[in-house]
């Protein structure tokens, strides 16, 4: 034991010892923090550099303006064009039926559910989350499908809208969990405020909770739209892996990651120009989640800079 | 004023007012309050007059039950489960209990106003804050809106401050004027009560000061009922004084005697710094 009634020179052995163990301490933390950024610059130096060979037999020019994009036809053309437009497609539409609906439990759940409901609706929900999104593709092409065409007799047994639909479904845990956090969190007092200024539950909700809370929400939105763009499973089952530059959601059509699975699955010869499109299709998607969390990030920042 | 909402006989008798020539807006009688059917009584059978374009203060030490009380007047907590009034408070000149379950809590509310402890406006601009009552209650001309902004931050004693910054966020002001601002955004729905739940414990001596001397001016216009833990102030703006203890109303009367002649002997050990 140490006199802790004494105070120690700075060559104490037990003070040098303290320092060193510090040390020890900080360098394990620093290394652990470091490991998932040399991830990510390995993963982006692989990226790059695998498309660069790529870009010697494709002019970069061909690969943003062709419209078709057949690597696997004698006379492949590289155009990313339908990918991109595939993905975006399969987004939207994932969240034209996730952010209302997720938005709305997340109200629900925050405002208006008495606590001991919430408790046991809560687990159910993010169940959801927790279903393997191969089953949600299988979900797409048996159910959602089949449903679909009593509406809509000239869908196909492959479409976009099929697959947004239950990518919808599938990120709805992911936007409600962190709105209802993001609305729980706004301050009892300006739910009172509001009340006592004559305002219904709804009116307070809408008009005090939502907004104030925006900030929160907004970055449950920007995850679901980067769930929703690297999702692969759902789509590359019931989207019908077709490359096709169409804005019909009722024709069946390709996304990135749909197409990398397609040629990782082995329909083109490693090392051929084909099988390097993949890197380079990854790397566009790369950066279109990058550009989708910046702006989230900006939207973050700008809202709360208003709080 | 018409002389139908004159205080009723049993409060005349009761108590000895000043000039005798107050009106009644609400009348509390025998309130008794729980927070859960399975809890003690919060509220003891509170029984108290609010008259017309006056200021009553509501005195008292800390979990006597007076916040609870000013939250009975606008039904505040209907908002949480479980609660249970008893007894019934009488707002004049409509004469309906607005405790009653056949009353709307929303309207009661849209009737009367609250200013909370803490200044709480809405992360919203200034403008936005002020308009929210009268959005919430339909109204949509702009030139209506406007004029009622002007008129409750004027009231209120803000409008040379921020009629250049009306679109700036009500955050960014300081506590004092944040405070100001949650008078005028209730002031600007034309409130037949305003309640002012300890309107002064968060701010400075200064803010305080500009707080107090525009509530004696805005009871022209509308009547106050506040609660308070500072003496001097419940002293210097309230026309009446009700002192509360463990949930019942100890004594109530013109806060001048009160103040001076308190007939029980637990008032005058309270005004006296006894206790509490």
């Amino acid at each position: 034991m140490a006199d802790l009634t004494a105070f120690t020179s700075a060559d104490h052995p037990v003070r040098k010892w303290r320092k060193v163990k510090d040390k020890i301490i900080e360098s394990i933390l620093f290394l652990a923090a470091l490991s998932s950024v040399f991830v990510t610059i390995g993963i982006i130096y692989i990226l790059v550099s695998e498309s660069l060979p790529f870009f010697q037999h494709v002019s970069f020019k061909e690969f943003v303006t062709e419209k078709e994009w057949t690597p696997m036809f004698s006379e492949a053309k590289f155009g990313i064009l339908p990918l991109v437009v595939g993905t975006f497609m399969a987004t939207l539409i994932a969240l034209t039926v996730a952010i209302p609906l997720g938005t709305i439990t997340a109200a629900y759940l925050s405002e208006y559910v008495k606590p001991n409901v919430r408790e046991m609706l809560k687990p159910i929900l993010e169940m959801l989350a927790a279903v393997p999104s191969v089953v949600y593709g299988y979900f797409a092409l048996l159910f959602v499908t089949p449903i679909l065409q009593k509406f809509l007799p000239e869908l196909g047994g492959f479409s976009v809208l099929s697959a947004g639909i239950v990518m919808g479904i599938m990120i709805i845990p992911y936007i409600s969990s962190l709105s209802e956090d993001a609305m729980r969190s706004v301050p009892t007092h300006l739910r009172e405020a509001s009340a006592a200024l004559g305002s219904s539950k709804f009116q307070t909700t809408f008009r005090v909770v939502f907004p104030s809370a925006f900030s929160g929400i907004s970055s449950a939105y920007i995850l679901g739209i980067s769930r929703a763009l690297g999702e692969t499973m759902v789509v590359a089952i019931a989207a019908g892996m077709q490359p096709n530059l169409s804005l019909n959601p009722l024709e069946p059509a390709s996304t990135i990651t749909a197409y990398i699975v397609q040629v990782s699955l082995g329909d083109l010869p490693h090392g051929s120009i084909g099988f390097q499109s993949i890197y380079v299709a990854g790397l566009t998607l790369l950066i279109m989640t990058l550009i989708f969390n910046v702006l989230g990030m900006w939207i973050k920042v700008r809202f709360q800079e208003k709080e | 004023m018409e002389q139908i909402y004159k205080a009723p006989p049993e409060c005349q008798t009761k108590f000895t007012f000043g000039s005798g020539r107050d009106f009644l807006r609400a009348k509390v009688s025998d309130l008794s309050f729980r927070y859960n059917p399975e809890d003690r009584r919060v509220l003891n059978k509170v029984s108290l007059p609010v008259f017309d374009k006056k200021i009553t203060a509501l005195i008292g030490p800390s979990g006597c039950g007076k916040t609870t009380l000013l939250r009975c007047f606008n039904r505040m907590h209907d908002l949480y489960n479980a609660t249970s009034y008893e007894g019934d408070i009488v707002l004049y000149p409509e004469g309906k209990n607005i405790l009653s379950s056949e009353i709307d809590p929303m309207e009661v509310r849209m009737r009367i106003g609250m200013v909370f402890q803490k200044p709480n406006p809405f992360p919203k601009t200034i403008y936005e804050n002020v308009a929210y009552g009268l959005k919430v209650r339909g109204i949509k001309k702009k030139s209506f809106i406007d004029e009622k902004i002007e008129k409750s931050l004027v009231q209120a004693g803000l409008w040379s401050e921020v009629k250049d910054r009306l679109q700036a966020q009500a955050t960014a002001l300081s506590g004092g004027q944040q405070q100001r601002l949650c008078i005028a955004r209730a002031l600007a729905t034309d409130p037949q009560i305003l309640l002012l739940d300890e309107p002064t414990s968060a701010l400075d001596p200064i803010s305080t000061a500009h707080i107090e001397e525009l509530i004696v001016e805005i009871k022209d216009d509308v009547t106050i009922v506040i609660v308070t833990h500072n003496l001097h102030q419940a002293a210097r703006c309230a026309d009446y004084t009700s002192f509360m203890y463990m949930g019942d109303l100890i004594e109530y009367g013109p806060s001048e005697q009160i103040f001076t002649k308190p007939q029980d002997k637990r008032t005058e050990n309270y005004i006296t710094g006894r206790f509490g």
